[in-house]
Formats: structure tokens, C-alpha cells, sequence
């Protein structure tokens, strides 16, 4: 059974990467056994950290709401298993921008005793809204990596015309493999997922959407549907080409449409979920399961062999490693993520979160020479998906150039690094523009900044001035009052005054 | 355990600027044997004057610059440049008049904008415009190709040498015995004495479409062309813009009036056509680089070079036509931006 290919979009540029993905797909899903010690950040999802609900000392179990959303975006964080809260502090994660960051810390009691099973309703009969707010307390996130609270991007879904639902199997970065092997061993649930979501959405048309080098997932996918006979439901096959799995080229391959710029996938009708997302809502819908566990790929080089995990949210990752035989002895980096977008981490302590679809360790990757000059042969350009010129965006880059970068489309970058690997004189594209955005918000924040500095500073003049007019005005008016009172009045004061002196004399 | 920090992608590029530069080089390898073949062992002479002198102009500069001297030397531009300068000069040039062309596009034209990558002008190019307005007598020292009916004295290799040496030939012969006008100059002699193109075709310089053995050094040179294609080392745009640019108004001013308008196979095979479509236009650091923008920057330089060819003064154009080109790469490059994906046609980004 193969999904069929056409009626397909076109992308421009990306890349035909080497998979590497044959050595962590031979075996099944491997369970971690549950760790000793569990750290769980109360930020794993887009928007504002979680707020703690449990102090220093208490006693959860597995299931166990443990931090609950803080603002209008945002997820709640669960207990992956039970145990005793021993601290509240800050702890290594994988993040970009800093290295330690708020975490839960529970002492596991190896019981695995999970808070008892709510009744499940049939989701079928619950409202929409009902559903949107179940699915909420679920803390399910975006698991392709993003990391979007799912509830949130529904209820956007909800509010705007939205047509598709596509379910992103696609799974495009090399070494990642976790959703492939999911959609092997659990495409029912996944399906059922995506039924869950339709009637969450109030839609009737979904694409489950799989790159073409993952047949086998394919196969499974198309047997379930079969079983399933839900004709609201097409399985397509798009050619594998990395970036094909970033949201906005995905809903570009299907519908044929283009995401405006800045915009979202909804504009032009469409809802982008992940195949472990849509497994991980129908855990939680139909098995009250929240997202306390996931599916990642350990691989790479820097390991004795790959393989894919179900892990409880808040394993160290050093544990994890040990499932895959270990670190080889030409380990040189620890990648959180897959080789083309992930982030790179110092030590193992960091635990594995709901954004972890895979822990790559790898021997040396540096390039083969220096860094050399851009000679504009224009490679990069060629293969940016989103039709940047990279070229001339690093040398605006180079020069801080905020109109220009602006003008050329940086705030378009999805940073999927493709630019990079073509690069003959090994330029670091991806990095620099990285950081040429992360200024530009820099400089927009200091404009607004100032913007709101000059406004006060204004209105203050404006206060100043006016209780200036004001005095003057006063005044006029006493001299005024003064003169018209004429010199009867003036000698009434002059007399009080003589009396006032004589008095302090006195 | 503890690890190295790493900013995305941490695959690293397989490409690099010398295998870039080498693949270049190495295309030119069959039509460079063609050339030695046809006019004699000059070629290699010109070849290693321009290379010692361009590589020691590089390594001049990076000194005078303090940078590091391999980086530059490392990556082999120095001697493409040099292999198009020799591909451009004819087999008989005294070493002085290539280490002049040689060291003028190094020194000048490449590093005092900044070395590679920042130059605007294409360096081969301009050490050959600036040998043709200081040397322009040495550049007519073609010898006549060697092909089996074509009676001309051959110098041999050593009288080759002393050639390029001292500038002199053996006692007893003239330039007139052992040299001969190339094909573009006699058809613009010819057109210029009222003869049609037709009779000017009949001159034994002539071969099938172009000059004798030039046809042959251009089938060379677009064999390793096409390979630079297919190895994705230059893309189709700019080779297509020249063609089209040149051939195009050859071939309506051919149809209008075939007696002063050679046709576009004498355009494409006589002069420097095929070395410049594949391989001087295509130079990456001064063309232009968006898609849309090369073929119009190819366009522009073919034009230029029949305009040139028609109604300047010298012989051939495309010299000119490219380093004109070449000041003109920024407003192409500017104005023919694609659209980036969401935005809408011919809307800059949001400002």
C-alpha cells in the first residue's frame, strides 16, 4: 500500500540529506525503566513557565499536576511518575538562551503509584469547548520539537477558518526517528488522535502527511485507516527532501498554499499537528494519560547503538544513554534535537523534556577548513527553502544593516541551516543570522523602549508647561484682582504686614 | 559527562572554495591540450608565467595585509585566474607582457577591493584589458594553427621559449611567417574593406562555423563546460544568457542581411564565446547572483560582446562586455530579488 504523491506543492530549494536513520529503526520502542530521580523544568512548552503547585517535601503521584499554567499561554507540567518533591531549583536544561532553568525535582519511590483513573467521558458527545479545555490540562505540547501548547493552537484553530487538519509525520531532519517508529507501533491511536482533534476542530478533512523513506510507517498507517474507515482521513506520501517537515513548507506541500509571512498556518486555513502529538491527545483523551512520557531517538555516532525510547518526561539523559549501549569513545558533542536544528548542551545532568524527539551524540564535526570569504556563488540561495538570498543577508548581517536585513526577509529565516551545508567557504549562516535576528529584537525592544521613554519625556514637558501656563495665569489673575481692588486694598496690606512685623517683634 | 558547545547545523559543508576552483581547473584541462595542440606550446609558457606571477602577487598581497598567507593561496583562485589569462593571450606573449596582465588582476583588480570575494571586477579580465590598452601589439601574435594544410612556419618549443623570454624571434623570420590574423579579425578587416561574409569565410582561417582549431579548442572548452554543469559548479543561467544575448541578434542581423552579418555559428566558435560563457561570465564573485539576475547578467554580456564585435574597434568584446557587466551586478542583483516565500509579488519585506 503506498499513499499517493501528487497533487502536491512544490518547495523550493532544500536539501536530499543522508537519513542515518536505519540504525535506530531496527528494533522496537525500548521503555526506560524509571529513573531514580526525576527533574522536570516548569518551562517545556512556548509561552510563560508553569507556576509550582506542589512545595518542597510532598508527596505525588504518577499523573499528578505538579505546576499549572501561568498566563493565557502556556501548559501545565505533570509528575511522570511518584515520589517525594525533594527541591524546587534551578537545574541544567537544554535551552538557548541560558543554561540552568526553574525545575521541579522528585525522588522517585520506584512504586509508580498513579493518581487514580478519572472516569473517561466519551469524547464524541463533549462540546467542542469541553474538549479544547480537557485537552488543555493534559499538557500536551507540540512533539515534533516546538513545543506550542496544543490546547492553545486548537482553540487559535477554532476562532479562524480553518479547513485541514494536517498531521505531520513527515519527520525530514536526519538521525530523528521516533515518529516513524511511533507511527509503526501505534498508528491506530494516532488516527484515533486525529479523529479527537477533527472533533475538537468541528473539520472534516485531515492529511496525514509521511515522507516516502518510511514505508513501513506507510504500510501501518494505511492497514489502520483501513480498519478505521474514516474517509475524513487521507494518508499522503511526500519525496524526502529536508525541510519538508517545518509547518509552513509542509502546509506548502499539501494545499499548494504559502503562509504569509509572520503569519500562521491558519490564515490560509490550515492546523499543523505532530503524528506523537495527536497520540499523545489520544492518550489523554481516551486513557486519561497526561503527557508524561515520549518517544526519542538515541543515536548518533557518539553512542554503541541507536535506538528509540519511551522515556518518562524529566529522565536524565545520561540514563537514557545507557539504553543505547552507552558513549562511544569519539563522543564530542551532545545535541538535543536532530544534526541540522538541535541544540547543543554540555552535560548529560540535563533531563529529557517533552521537546526531546532526539539525543544526538556525535564524534568531531567541524569543517575541513577555515572559514573563508563568500565568493556569492549563490549555492545558498538555491537551497533556502523560504527563497532567501542568503548571500546578501550575511553580508548585510556583517554590516548590522537592520533595513536591509529587514527588507531581505530575515525575519523569514527558519533557521533549517541548509544554507550552511552547501556553503564552500564554510560559513556559519545559520549562526550569524541567528544572531542577527536576536539584535533586531534587540533594536526593536530599544526603539520601543525609547519610544515609550520619549513619550513620557514629552507629556512630562507637556505637564511642566502647563502647570507653568497655569502659574502665570494665577498670577496674572492675583495681579489683576490686585489692581482692580485699587489702593485701598494695597494700603489694607501694607497695614497687615506693619501689624504682622509688630507682633514678631513683640 | 562534559561537552563541547555548538551552535546548528552541526553537519558541516562537504564543499569548499579549492575543490571548487580545482573542478574549474580541471575542466579546462581539454581544451588547454587543444590549445597547446593547435598553437603550439606557447600556451603552457603563457600559462606558467601568469601562474608564478599571479600566485606571487596573492602572496604579496596577503603579506602587505597580514593575513594568512594559505588561506589565500589554499584556495586556487589565484590560478584560475591565471589559466583564463592564459587561455585569453595568444600562444607568442613575452613573459613581461603576462606577468603585467597577471599581476594587474591579482594586485589590483582582486585584492586592494579586498581579495577574493570581494573584488567587483573579474580579474582575468581586467589584467587582459589592461595588457590590451599598454601591449596591444603583442596580443595579434597568434601563430597559425597547426593543421595539416595550412602551410605556416612552426616555431619549435625552444624558439617558443626564447620567445616569451626576450620577445624575439629566431633571425631569419618574420612575424609575418609565423603569425596570422585570428578569424574575428580578418571578418571585421574583411567587413571593413566592403567584402561580404560569405567571401571573407573563404579565408583558410576559417573552419566549418568559427576559426580552424579555435572550433576545436570551443568544443573543449564546452565539454568541460557541460561538466561544470552537471557538477553544479556554475549554473545554467549566465552560459544561456551569453548565448542567447550574443546569438540571438546574430542571428536576426544573419537573416536580415547574411552579407555583413556572420551567422551565430561563427559567433559562437571564433573568439572567446565558449571560454567566457562557461568560464570567465561564471565567475562567482562578480556576477550576479540571484537566478533571474544571472541570466540577465549573462544576456547583457553576450549583447555587449556582438555589439562589440559589430561596431567597436576591437576584434572581439569580452573583455569589455563582462567587466562592463560586472559594474553592473549590484542593480541586477537589487532588482531582481525573487519573492520570498509568503510575501507577495514585488513587495520588499515587511520594513
Amino acid at each position: 500500500m503506498t499513499a499517493p504523491t501528487y497533487d502536491l506543492g512544490k518547495l523550493h530549494g532544500g536539501l536530499r540529506l543522508l537519513g542515518h536513520k536505519q540504525a535506530s529503526t531496527t528494533q522496537s520502542i525500548l521503555d526506560v525503566p524509571v529513573p531514580s530521580q526525576l527533574v522536570l523544568p516548569i518551562e517545556q512548552h512556548v509561552g510563560e513557565p508553569a507556576q509550582p503547585v506542589v512545595g518542597v517535601g510532598d508527596y505525588v503521584l504518577k499523573g499528578q499536576l505538579i505546576a499549572e499554567p501561568d498566563g493565557e499561554l502556556g501548559a501545565p507540567v505533570h509528575a511522570s511518575s511518584s515520589g517525594t518533591v525533594v527541591a524546587i531549583e534551578r537545574w541544567p536544561v537544554s535551552r538557548r538562551h541560558g543554561d540552568k532553568a526553574p525545575c521541579i525535582v522528585i525522588e522517585c519511590d520506584g512504586k509508580d503509584a498513579a493518581v487514580p483513573d478519572p472516569a473517561t467521558t466519551d469524547y464524541q458527545s463533549q462540546a467542542p469547548a469541553d474538549l479544547l479545555l480537557r485537552i488543555l490540562d493534559g499538557g500536551i505540547v507540540g512533539l515534533g520539537g516546538a513545543v506550542f501548547p496544543t490546547a492553545q493552537k486548537l482553540m487559535q484553530a477554532r476562532t479562524c477558518d480553518t479547513e485541514y487538519l494536517i498531521l505531520n509525520g513527515v519527520e525530514c531532519e536526519p538521525y530523528i526517528s521516533c515518529d516513524d517508529v511511533l507511527m509503526r507501533e501505534r498508528a491506530p491511536e494516532i488516527l484515533t488522535g486525529a479523529q479527537v482533534l477533527m472533533h475538537a476542530l468541528q473539520i472534516n478533512d485531515c492529511f496525514v502527511v509521511v515522507e516516502s523513506d518510511k514505508p513501513e510507517a506507510i504500510r501501518r498507517l494505511g492497514e489502520a485507516l483501513a480498519e478505521l474507515g474514516d474517509d475524513r482521513i487521507v494518508l499522503k506520501q511526500v519525496p524526502t527532501i529536508y525541510p519538508s517537515g517545518g509547518e509552513d513548507q509542509l502546509v506548502q506541500l499539501v494545499t499548494n498554499r504559502e503562509v504569509p509571512s509572520g503569519g500562521l498556518p491558519t490564515d490560509v486555513g490550515c492546523i499543523v499537528q505532530n503524528v506523537g502529538t495527536a497520540a499523545a491527545v489520544h492518550d489523554w483523551i481516551l486513557r486519561s494519560e497526561p503527557l508524561i512520557s515520549r518517544v526519542t531517538t538515541v543515536t548518533g555516532d557518539g553512542v554503541v547503538s541507536p535506538v528509540n525510547i519511551r522515556a518518562r518526561i524529566g529522565t536524565p539523559i545520561e540514563e537514557v544513554i545507557q539504553l543505547a549501549g552507552g558513549y562511544t569513545e569519539h563522543v564530542k558533542h551532545l545535541i538535543i534535537g536532530g544534526p541540522m536544528t538541535g541544540k547543543s548542551v554540555t552535560t548529560d545532568e540535563v533531563p529529557l523534556v517533552k521537546a526531546s524527539n532526539c539525543v544526538l551524540a556525535i564524534s568531531d564535526t567541524a569543517p575541513k577548513g577555515d572559514e573563508l570569504a563568500c565568493i556569492r556563488c549563490g549555492d545558498c540561495a538555491a537551497v533556502c527553502p523560504v527563497q532567501l538570498l542568503p548571500q546578501q543577508l550575511f553580508w548585510y548581517a556583517c554590516a548590522d544593516d537592520e533595513k536591509k536585513l529587514r527588507e531581505f526577509g530575515l525575519i523569514d529565516c527558519i533557521e533549517c541551516g541548509c544554507c550552511d551545508l552547501v556553503c564552500p567557504s564554510h560559513i556559519p549562516l545559520t549562526a550569524d543570522f541567528r544572531i542577527a535576528k536576536g539584535r533586531i529584537r534587540e533594536l526593536a525592544d530599544e526603539k520601543s523602549r525609547a519610544e515609550r521613554a520619549r513619550q513620557r519625556f514629552e507629556a512630562r514637558n507637556q505637564r511642566l508647561e502647563k502647570e507653568q501656563e497655569e502659574r502665570e495665569a494665577e498670577l496674572a489673575r492675583q495681579k489683576d484682582s490686585a489692581r482692580s481692588a485699587g489702593p485701598a486694598a494695597i494700603a489694607e496690606i501694607l497695614k497687615r504686614k506693619q501689624q504682622e512685623k509688630k507682633d514678631d517683634s513683640g | 559527562m562534559r561537552f563541547e558547545r555548538k551552535e546548528a547545523p552541526h553537519w558541516s559543508s562537504q564543499a569548499s572554495v579549492a575543490s571548487m576552483m580545482l573542478q574549474v581547473l580541471a575542466a579546462l584541462v581539454p581544451a588547454a591540450i587543444a590549445h597547446v595542440w593547435f598553437f603550439g606550446p606557447g600556451f603552457i609558457f603563457n600559462l606558467l608565467v601568469a601562474g608564478i606571477f599571479a600566485v606571487a602577487g596573492e602572496a604579496f598581497m596577503m603579506w602587505a595585509r597580514r593575513r594568512p598567507l594559505e588561506i589565500a593561496l589554499s584556495d586556487y583562485s589565484a590560478l584560475v585566474t591565471a589559466a583564463l589569462l592564459a587561455f585569453a593571450l595568444p600562444s607568442l606573449t613575452p613573459w613581461w607582457v603576462t606577468a603585467t596582465g597577471a599581476l594587474f588582476g591579482v594586485v589590483v583588480a582582486k585584492h586592494l577591493y579586498g581579495g577574493l570575494g570581494f573584488n567587483i571586477f573579474n580579474p582575468a579580465m581586467a589584467g587582459y584589458v589592461v595588457i590590451l590598452v599598454t601591449f596591444p601589439m603583442y596580443l595579434n601574435l597568434w601563430v597559425a594553427p597547426r593543421m595539416g594544410d595550412i602551410d605556416y612556419q612552426h616555431l619549435t618549443i625552444i624558439q617558443t621559449l626564447v620567445f616569451t623570454l626576450t620577445g624575439n624571434l629566431p633571425d631569419a623570420l618574420g612575424f609575418d611567417a609565423v603569425t596570422r590574423a585570428t578569424p574575428l579579425d580578418v571578418m571585421k578587416s574583411g567587413l571593413n574593406n566592403m567584402a561580404t561574409a560569405t567571401e571573407i569565410r573563404a579565408n583558410p582561417v576559417m573552419g566549418d562555423f568559427g576559426g580552424r582549431g579555435w572550433e576545436w579548442i570551443g568544443n573543449f572548452l564546452a565539454i568541460g563546460g557541460l561538466w561544470l554543469l552537471i557538477k553544479k559548479i556554475i549554473r545554467w543561467q549566465i552560459p544561456v544568457g551569453v548565448g542567447v544575448g550574443l546569438l540571438g541578434p546574430a542571428l536576426i542581423m544573419y537573416l536580415v542581411d547574411a552579407g555583413t552579418s556572420p551567422g551565430p555559428g561563427f559567433h559562437l566558435f571564433a573568439g572567446a564565446t565558449i571560454l567566457c560563457a562557461f568560464f570567465i561570465a561564471t565567475d562567482p564573485v562578480s556576477a550576479a547572483t540571484s537566478p533571474k539576475g544571472r541570466l540577465i547578467y549573462g544576456i547583457g554580456i553576450g549583447f555587449l560582446i556582438w555589439c562589440i564585435r559589430r561596431w567597436g574597434s576591437y576584434a572581439d568584446g569580452v573583455a569589455f562586455a563582462v567587466l562592463i557587466m560586472n559594474m553592473a551586478v549590484p542593480a541586477i542583483d537589487y532588482l531582481t530579488r525573487p519573492r520570498i516565500v509568503g510575501h507577495k509579488e514585488g513587495a520588499a519585506a515587511d520594513g
